[in-house]
């Protein structure tokens, strides 16, 4: 029985790693820092192909063809640089999960900013506005009966 | 009635509005660096002749189509009779670059299959086995055509099989006026 439970456990681990694990190249590099290089640049280049995944994570053709290239060009000594460049020459800024920082993408970068700034601006200017709002004052008749009110209680009590 | 009820109903539609266009762009549309350009250049063999090669240099001078295409690919099979017949209409050079198809383990000389079925409109096919001359255009998924001017800059790229109207309303009144232009 515990051999069972035990095999069981291990196809678990098996169709966790399946349903997981994209069949990614081996690559040999000379350096840690290229293979460094290397993981960094497919962890935050897209797959065209497949967009909401990196080229890390996507098994479509044209990222293993995108990986290859990174790869060949690392291996050539390009830098990150050179690397996203060509990249985006081809594909466009598209191809960074990381937009850069231009006219086009401004609203994009500094748009979650300026709205979270307005929105506090204008919840202080609200709670402000509350504190120092001045409730109207009670008309001859409602103190009159709220002054019955206090008096009839205050009674209620002394006799107790 | 006090104006301020009024913002957030007009916030709501501002943002209903803003989703709905959002949600007719087609993301998989993306537009491509390359309008304005020179056309990335290639040396591929071609199809029929593999000791010859075949280039985008050759094609200077005139306003010329680059049609990639596979024969694993459903769409380009769809889009073939389109392409064959504004090809025959506006008698314009048209390379066929046959993407990772053609001299592959997986397909072998399907695409010599499929030419000889459907008909071969293409002034000359370019086979990219390795799909390298693919990247260089940033191909995206297949079938993709660009057009460029005579001077080889790209000036419009079509992503997808190409259809009747777009042909119609896009392709032929852009290589006319493409023509116009001086060389």
């Amino acid at each position: 029985m515990r051999h069972f439970f035990n095999s069981l456990a291990f196809s678990f681990l098996f169709i966790g790693f399946s349903a997981f694990a994209v069949q990614i190249e081996f690559h040999q590099f000379e350096n840690k820092a290229q293979e460094q290089l290397y993981l960094n640049l497919i962890a935050e280049l897209r797959c065209v192909k497949c967009q909401n995944q990196n080229l890390a994570e996507s098994n479509a053709e044209l990222a293993k063809d995108m990986r290859d290239k990174t790869y060949e060009m690392i291996k050539q000594g390009k830098t990150r640089e050179d690397v996203v460049n060509y990249m985006t020459a081809r594909y466009g800024d598209f191809v960074l999960y990381k937009p850069p920082f231009k006219s086009k993408t401004l609203l994009l970068w500094i748009g979650p900013p300026v709205f979270l700034i307005l929105s506090l601006f204008l919840l202080l200017k609200l709670i402000r506005k509350q504190g120092h709002e001045k409730s109207e004052p009670l008309t001859e008749a409602q103190r009159e009966s709220v002054r019955a009110a206090l008096d009839s209680k205050r009674l209620k009590t002394k006799s107790n | 009635m006090n104006k301020k009820f009024f913002i957030p109903l007009i916030a709501f539609f501002a943002l209903v509005g803003l989703l709905l266009f959002g949600l007719n762009n087609d993301p998989k549309l993306i537009p491509s660096p390359f309008i304005g350009q020179p056309a990335p250049d290639f040396k591929l063999p071609k199809l029929y002749k593999p000791d010859e090669t075949v280039s985008a240099k050759d094609m200077e001078g005139e306003v010329w189509i680059l049609n990639i295409w596979a024969s694993w690919c459903a769409p380009c099979r769809a889009e073939h009779k389109v392409l064959t017949s504004l090809i025959a209409k506006e008698k314009v050079p048209t390379i066929g670059m046959n993407y990772k198809d053609y001299g592959t383990e997986d397909y072998g000389d399907e695409a010599v299959k499929w030419l000889a079925t459907l008909g071969n409109p293409y002034t000359a096919v370019a086979v990219d086995a390795e799909g390298k001359a693919g990247i260089d255009w940033g191909v995206v998924g297949v079938p993709e055509t660009f057009v460029m001017d005579k001077k080889g800059i790209v000036r419009y790229k079509f992503t997808g099989p190409i259809y009747p109207e777009a042909v119609d309303d896009i392709i032929i009144p852009l290589i006319d006026k493409l023509r116009k232009e001086a060389g």
